[in-house]
């Protein structure tokens, strides 16, 4: 009886809320979903996006690249986003086709905790030898042969993973794949792998889990993308690339770590060793998923007005937010297959 | 009190008359009602069941029972275990409900026994059930900043002198086991507090007053009578601060550590069904997705027969007496 | 007090010493439980006041009326999400609660002994135990890829499945506490046995129902996994058949992040959030708590 009128209290509530609100226009709206790694440089893209152009909204949620692509094939989004690109046997499922765009790339780092130790210089040899838990101690004589007039403490390394399956784990572990033959062999590739029981292991959900337990843990490391452990400021170690030069995580090595690549016609590409000398060795692109055929032309023709922003506005704000803007040339490229979304 | 009730409702007939016609049809539509809704239960969870089921069935058809048995969880090799997972969610689950439970009822009885004057009891009642709005984030974070830090010395203090014992055999890891039931005890307190204090409450004066006319103390009074009384109560109490800890996915995932062990030890890292799910389904593939599915199948299972069971013990000690 | 009026009857001893057995246990027992109590309520203040010390510093009116911020944007807030959760959790509980306290008086009440209502009782049972992840799941499955659409609509479903066992459950228990002599007295006035329940048994269950009504919405205000799987989350004002902000899912996304002003209003939203439950939790009892026994 009388939740009645707590009931009616709740329900009245929730119709003057509805009525408030102005009526929807004819208006185009855009729903994304998909990985989380970009998200921030997409939301901030796509908000400014809407507000430059009246009559369209895009919105975009961060749930995980597998569950956007979920999304994608199910076909609840108009566009989707994920790092590990999308599979061919998946792309042959979307009747309408599917056309992939790399919007941005990033850097995975290795941050580490460490009192009064900057700029760790970690050789191709010692880092799979760390993940594989060959390579227990801060003071190993090949991170000291590395890091001349730095004192490092006897210190056991407790290593940092991720907890969830994820598109990070995928670049990183491609990446030891291709310097290391053991760790190949061993946990191999993949979006979530078995890490060795010999090393000292926490895993943590997501990147800001990773990032406070390495905060919290004295004598931790672990991969994060590069725009975190900056915000964060957390310590990042140089990496030694093919070249044998130790390179440390930034704009720079990022872009000439890109400037290696050539785009193939399906756009998918990865870089698990970069050649040249200033290449930052981790380094992905990640990309967007349309359909090349939508139902409604103005879908479609908003959705190629936002990819053709991202390029040319949204590329400018990239490098501030933690992430390596396209090259120029992929830049055109990107442009000229979005002509496909129809 | 009912009586007085009853007469404001029908101020204008005499006290009591004979249902009319219309009250009868009324009364058969409420108890229609009552018993469709009832119904809508079974089938809402055999709706559930179904959809999840049915996503599930290429890898009950691939694992097999086996599935239950293999401690492997490996998503490149398509191979896939979850007794670690079993094993961390009943482990976990049951140290919660045993923390959780013992101080929720204490707090039950502090606030229901004439410990605290009534306003007061009245403002910390409703403080306890505000903390069960807390998001499991903020519980996770807590969890992470507050109280690892505040239990590794203990943890190895623990550790290093009873290290015999099983539950002290390896060092705190950080996020394990035991910041993982500490956490998930304090997330069903303010459950398992707020449901036994209404059962408290509501256990009519007349009762404790007889309990004390005949001369208990006030512990003889709450042990043998309000107890008892109440135990039904409590006992839905405990249900639902079971149901939400072997559910409980984000906090949990933030501090158990996620390793695939199974160990005796309070502060080695494990795992739970509800967070592998959390963790790992936003990025499955379509076989994992559906092994995460029979997982999801099997957490479910494991609900129904712990419920059964804890059933089965309340009718066989028969305390659940009352009236 | 209790044992004061006997002078008649000349008991030997009517004032208990404090170290008779019978009396040093309860003096024993009352210590434990105060220790414990105050031991217990240490962590949960604990949390409550990281709460208010983190998410209070943010607290201002712009909160209410502003939009969420992108990460490089200082200020905002999350009017949105707050109608958002308001809608979603108000649906959600315009679903569970009537079809929650329907059930439990069935169970309670006119099916007790019977199978049907035995079965619904380990049906609600076992769906506490259902991990928020699933429930997402299946209103995905069940909602949103019929409609095609994510929707505040397939939210507020998606949350309904948390509470309905938690407020049947709880009614169940609060219906059965209400002592039989109030039912056999209504019964003896000539009541249909609807006329008990609605007259008698709920007002007098009424504080019961609303912990359990209270309990669920707390609940399900803070779960994030639902919502992410049926709602997902907008950057614009609420419309109910797109998808739709949640302060849930807002402090989900913030407090992830390494932007200090978004991990900020992933606080302040925490804390909105308790004190949106904490309104409501007095709204009611002003409303329902006035008859009491």
């Amino acid at each position: 009886m009388k939740m009645k009128s707590l009931l009616q209290v709740v329900a009245t509530g929730a119709a003057v809320a509805l009525f408030v609100l102005p009526a929807a226009a004819s208006e185009v709206r855009l729903t994304g979903s998909g990985a989380s790694f970009p998200a921030p440089i997409y939301t901030t893209w796509f908000k400014q996006f809407t507000r430059a152009n009246k009559g369209i909204q895009v919105n975009y949620q961060a749930k995980g690249s597998g569950a956007g692509i979920r999304d994608f094939m199910n076909h609840t989004v108009d566009f989707a986003a994920s790092d590990a690109a999308m599979k061919d046997e998946e792309i042959a499922k979307v009747a309408e086709g599917v056309q992939l765009l790399p919007m941005t790339a990033g850097e995975i780092v290795l941050a580490y905790n460490l009192d009064g130790v900057k700029g760790l210089n970690l050789p191709r040899s010692v880092y799979p030898g760390i993940f594989l838990g060959k390579i227990k101690k801060w003071n190993d004589p090949a991170i000291v042969a590395a890091n001349p007039g730095v004192t490092l403490p006897d210190e056991e390394i407790t290593v940092v993973t991720r907890a969830d399956s994820s598109g990070t784990t995928f670049v990183f572990t491609k990446h030891l794949c291709a310097i290391s033959p053991d760790f190949e062999s061993g946990p191999g590739t993949g979006k979530t792998v078995n890490w060795p029981s010999e090393a000292k292991m926490v895993k943590a959900p997501k990147n800001d889990g990773v990032t406070a337990t390495i905060k919290q843990t004295p004598g931790a490391i672990g991969y994060i993308e590069y725009g975190f452990a900056r915000m964060s400021k957390l310590e990042m170690a140089s990496l030694e690339n093919k070249e044998g030069h130790f390179v440390a995580p930034g704009l720079e090595g990022g872009q000439a770590a890109l400037a290696n690549a050539v785009i193939p016609e399906n756009m998918i590409v990865w870089l698990p060793d970069p050649a040249g000398v200033d290449s930052y060795p981790m380094a992905t692109y990640t990309w967007m998923m349309f359909y090349k055929k939508y139902d409604s032309p103005e879908k479609a023709e908003a959705l190629r007005k936002m990819v053709i922003y991202c390029l040319d506005e949204g590329q400018k704000i990239a490098d501030k937010a933690g992430y390596i803007p396209l090259p120029a040339n992929v830049v055109e490229k990107v442009r000229a297959a979005s002509a496909n979304i129809q | 009190m009912a009586m007085k009730q009853l007469s404001g409702a029908e101020e204008s007939h005499s006290l009591s008359r004979p249902p009319s016609s219309v009250d009868i049809l009324f009364d058969k539509s409420f108890r229609a009602l009552t018993c469709t809704f009832t119904w809508a239960t079974i089938l809402l969870l055999a709706f559930i069941v179904y959809k999840i089921g049915r996503q599930a069935i290429p890898a009950v058809s691939t694992y097999g029972l086996g599935f239950l048995t293999s401690t492997t969880w490996d998503v490149n090799a398509h191979e896939f275990g979850i007794l670690p997972e079993i094993w961390g969610t009943l482990y976990s689950s049951f140290l919660a409900l045993f923390l959780g439970g013992f101080f929720g009822i204490t707090i039950a009885i502090f606030l229901t026994q004439d410990f605290l004057p009534h306003k007061l009891e009245m403002i910390l009642k409703n403080i306890i059930e505000l903390l069960a709005a807390i998001p499991s984030v903020v519980y996770g974070l807590w969890g992470i900043y507050v109280l690892i830090p505040l239990i590794r010395p203990v943890a190895d203090l623990l550790h290093d002198n009873l290290g015999w014992i099983p539950f002290f055999s390896t060092s705190l890891s950080g996020p394990g086991m035991f910041p993982a039931v500490l956490v998930l005890s304090i997330m069903i307190l303010p459950t398992v507090a707020a449901i036994s204090q209404d059962a408290f409450r509501a256990i009519p004066h007349k009762t404790k007053e007889a309990a004390f006319g005949m001369g208990t103390t006030r512990w003889e009074a709450i042990l043998r009578v309000m107890l008892p009384t109440a135990s039904g109560g409590i006992f839905g109490a405990l249900v639902l601060g079971f149901g939400r800890a072997l559910g409980e996915t984000m906090a949990l995932a933030m501090l158990v550590g996620n390793a695939n062990e199974i160990s005796l030890s309070l502060f080695a890292p494990a795992n739970t069904l509800a967070a592998l799910l959390a963790l790992n389904f936003p990025e499955a593939g379509e076989l994992e997705a559906s092994v995460l599915m029979y997982a999801a199948c099997v957490l479910l299972l494991i609900t129904l027969l712990v419920n059964i069971a804890g059933a089965a013990i309340i009718s066989r000690t028969g305390s659940g007496g009352k009236k | 007090m209790k044992n004061s009026s006997n002078e008649t009857f000349h008991l030997p001893k009517l004032e208990r010493q404090p170290f008779e057995p019978r009396a040093l246990k309860s003096i024993v027992l009352s210590s434990i439980t105060i220790l414990s109590a105050v031991f217990a309520c240490v962590p949960l203040f604990s949390v409550l006041i990281m709460l208010i010390y983190r998410g209070g510093k943010r607290l201002s009116f712009e909160l209410f009326y502003a939009l969420p911020p992108t990460a490089f944007e200082t200020g905002g807030g999350f009017g949105n999400a707050i109608l958002g959760t308001l809608f979603m959790v108000g649906l959600a509980a315009l679903i569970s609660v009537p079809f929650g306290i329907l059930a439990a008086i069935y169970l309670a009440e006119l099916g007790k002994y019977n199978k049907v209502a035995q079965i619904a009782r380990f049906c609600a049972k076992t769906m506490t135990g259902l991990p928020s992840i699933l429930a997402g799941v299946f209103a995905y499955a069940a909602v949103v890829l019929i409609m095609r659409n994510y929707s505040a609509w397939a939210g507020g479903i998606a949350l309904s499945l948390l509470m309905i066992p938690v407020v049947m459950l709880t009614a169940e228990e609060a219906i059965k506490m209400v002592p039989q002599a109030m039912k056999d007295a209504a019964f003896g006035m000539g009541c249909t046995q609807t006329q008990s329940l609605v007259k008698v048994i709920l007002p007098v269950a009424m504080p019961g129902l609303i912990t359990g009504v209270v309990l669920a919405v707390a609940r399900a205000a803070g779960e994030t996994a639902p919502l992410l799987f049926t709602a997902l989350f907008s950057d614009y004002w609420l419309r109910v058949n797109e998808p739709t902000a949640s302060l849930a899912v807002l402090i989900y996304n913030y407090s992830g992040m390494p932007f200090e002003n978004q991990i900020e209003l992933a606080w302040a939203a925490s804390l909105i959030l308790v004190l949106m439950v904490f309104i409501l939790n007095i709204i009611s009892r002003a409303i329902g708590g006035k008859k009491r026994i």
